[in-house]
C-alpha cells in the first residue's frame, strides 16, 4: 500500500519514508526547472515560500482557457542536470520534497540526509497520468522572466503517484543500480 | 483558411504527440509481462501503458516534453519545397497555439522562448527527392532527456577496452546503455551508426528511429549484432526507468556509413520509451492518401 503524504512536508513525516516504498503526495507542490534552480542557488527569492515544501522537476503544458489555467500535460523532466544547485537550495530554502526522474547525486543525497529531504520519483513521460492529479493551479511566477516551460507554477494535486528512490537516510536506488549495471559491462 | 498541406501535418503532429505506435506498445506490454508483479519496475510500466490508453483517448501529449520534431520527407522531382516548409512552419505554428506542443524552443543566446516553436533550425526538416508521385512524410518528436543521454564514441577507446572492430561497437552500444541508466526515459530504443563522420554518424544514427522495431537490418553483421546487444542490455538489470528489472531496452537499431581510414566513430542516439513516430502519404493537394505506421 503506498503511503500518503500531504503538504505542509514536515521533516518528521520526510524521515518516515524509505528508499522502494510508493507515496501518494496531495496539497501544493511548484514545478521548477533549469532556470529556476540556478536563479536560487545564486541567492535568488521566490515570492511563496518552499519551506517544507516541494519541487517538481516539470515544464508542463499549460493552457489558458476561460480565463483558467489548465494543466494538458505534467510529467517530470531529468532531475540530474539541477545537481549543482540542489543542495544549497534544499540548505537555504528548507526544502523537504524533490519531485523529478532519473535521480540525483551524492551532494543531494547528503544534503537530503543532512536536512531532512526526500526524493520522489515520477514515471517519466506519463504527462496524462500525471496531469489527471492536478486539480488546480493557483498561480505562476516568472512566467514572463522564465518562459511558461521554465515558469513556477503552482499547483494542487491530490494522490501523485511517485516512488521513494533516494531518502533522508542516505540511501539511493540510482547508485545501487548504478553500481551493479556497471559491474555486468 | 488553413491550406489543405497544413491541415493534414496538423493532424500528422497532433496524432504523433498523441498516439504512440502500436509496435511500441506491443513491446511496452510484453515487457510489462517480464516483470514481476509488486515490483517499482511493474509499477512503472503499468503507468506507462495507462498513460499510452489516456494520451490516445484525449488526443493530448503523451509526454509533455513534445521533444525536437523531426520532419523527414520524400517528394517527386521538381516539387516546390518553399510550399511543403511553409505548410510545416504554419502546423507547427497552430499545434503550439492549440497545446499539442510545448512551448520548446530556446534561443540558445538570449535565453528567450521562440514564438511557435520556430526559430533557426528547428523544426528539422530533412527533404529528400524520389521518383514518385505522392509526398511521404514521416515525424519523429524526440525528448530532451532522451537526447541528452544519446553520445559519441570515437575507436579505439581505452577506457572501455574497446577496438575498431564489432566487438569494440558492441562495448561502445552497453557503455551508452550503462552511462544512461534511468535519465532517458527507459525502457528505450538505441538508433547506432557505425562510421560516418561526426555529423553524418549521429544523423544516421537517429534516422534508424525511421524503422519499425520488427524489422531487420539490411546486413546479417548488423542484424545479430541488434540481437546480440539487446540481449546484452537486458542483462545489466537497469531497468523500467532505472528502477532495476528485466527490461532496459525495447530495441536496438543499427546502420553503418562508410568511414576515413582514421576515424572510426560509433554514434548511439538513444530514444525515450515514449517513441514518437508517425507518418503519412500525400496527393499532390495535400490530402491524406495513407497512414504510415499503421
Amino acid at each position: 500500500m503506498p503511503v500518503t503524504l500531504t503538504y505542509p512536508f514536515t521533516s518528521a513525516s520526510i524521515r518516515r519514508l524509505k528508499v522502494g516504498e510508493r507515496v501518494l503526495l496531495s496539497g501544493r507542490i511548484f514545478t521548477g526547472r533549469d532556470r529556476l534552480h540556478k536563479f536560487l542557488a545564486e541567492g535568488g527569492h521566490t515570492p511563496v515560500s518552499l519551506k517544507n515544501g516541494a519541487i517538481y522537476h516539470c515544464g508542463p503544458v499549460v493552457i489558458r482557457a476561460k480565463g483558467r489555467w489548465r494543466v494538458r500535460a505534467a510529467g517530470p523532466t531529468t532531475s540530474i542536470r539541477e545537481e549543482p544547485y540542489m543542495a544549497a537550495i534544499i540548505k537555504q530554502h528548507g526544502l523537504t520534497v524533490i519531485i523529478g526522474k532519473g535521480g540525483m547525486g551524492a551532494e543531494t543525497r547528503q544534503a537530503c540526509r543532512r536536512y531532512g529531504c526526500v526524493y520522489l520519483h515520477a514515471v517519466g513521460g506519463a504527462a496524462q497520468v500525471l496531469a489527471d492529479t492536478v486539480k488546480n493551479v493557483s498561480g505562476v511566477h516568472f512566467h514572463k522572466n522564465f518562459g511558461p516551460t521554465e515558469a513556477l507554477w503552482e499547483l494542487e494535486v491530490i494522490d501523485f503517484p511517485c516512488l521513494v528512490t533516494m531518502d533522508a537516510h542516505g540511501h539511493s536506488l540510482h547508485e545501487l543500480i548504478a553500481k551493479l549495471s556497471e559491474a555486468k559491462i | 483558411m488553413p491550406s489543405t498541406w497544413t491541415k493534414s501535418l496538423l493532424e500528422l503532429i497532433r496524432r504523433t504527440s498523441a498516439d504512440l505506435p502500436r509496435d511500441v506498445e506491443a513491446a511496452l506490454r510484453q515487457a510489462r509481462r517480464q516483470e514481476k508483479p509488486q515490483s517499482s519496475a511493474r509499477w512503472a510500466l503499468d503507468t506507462i501503458l495507462a498513460n499510452i490508453r489516456l494520451a490516445r483517448a484525449r488526443n493530448a501529449p503523451l509526454c509533455q516534453d513534445t521533444g525536437t520534431l523531426l520532419f523527414y520527407c520524400a517528394v517527386p522531382f521538381r516539387f516546390d519545397t518553399r510550399r511543403l516548409t511553409a505548410a510545416i512552419h504554419a502546423a507547427v505554428r497552430q499545434a503550439t497555439h492549440e497545446g499539442s506542443l510545448r512551448p520548446n524552443t530556446i534561443d540558445p543566446l538570449t535565453g528567450c522562448s521562440c514564438a511557435h516553436n520556430l526559430g533557426a533550425g528547428a523544426p528539422v526538416i530533412h527533404i529528400e527527392f524520389a521518383p514518385r508521385r505522392t509526398v511521404a512524410i514521416r515525424l519523429i518528436m524526440k525528448g530532451g532527456g532522451s537526447e541528452n543521454v544519446s553520445t559519441q564514441f570515437s575507436l579505439p577507446d581505452a577506457r572501455l577496452k574497446a577496438g575498431r572492430d564489432l566487438e569494440g561497437v558492441r562495448r561502445c552500444m552497453l557503455a551508452a546503455v550503462a552511462q544512461a541508466q534511468g535519465n532517458g526515459c527507459a525502457p528505450g530504443v538505441l538508433g547506432v551508426c557505425i562510421g560516418g563522420d561526426h555529423a553524418t554518424g549521429t544523423e544516421c544514427a537517429k534516422r534508424q528511429f525511421l524503422r519499425p522495431l520488427n524489422d531487420h537490418a539490411s546486413e546479417a553483421r548488423l542484424v545479430a549484432l541488434e540481437r546480440q546487444v539487446l540481449a546484452d542490455a537486458q542483462k545489466l538489470g537497469i531497468g523500467p526507468m532505472g528502477f532495476g528489472g528485466a527490461t532496459t531496452l525495447l530495441g536496438v537499431k543499427i546502420g553503418a556509413l562508410a568511414r576515413l581510414p582514421a576515424c572510426y566513430f560509433v554514434s548511439v542516439a538513444y530514444m525515450c520509451w515514449a517513441f514518437r513516430r508517425r507518418g503519412v502519404v500525400l496527393d499532390s493537394a495535400g490530402r491524406v492518401v495513407r497512414q504510415l505506421y499503421d
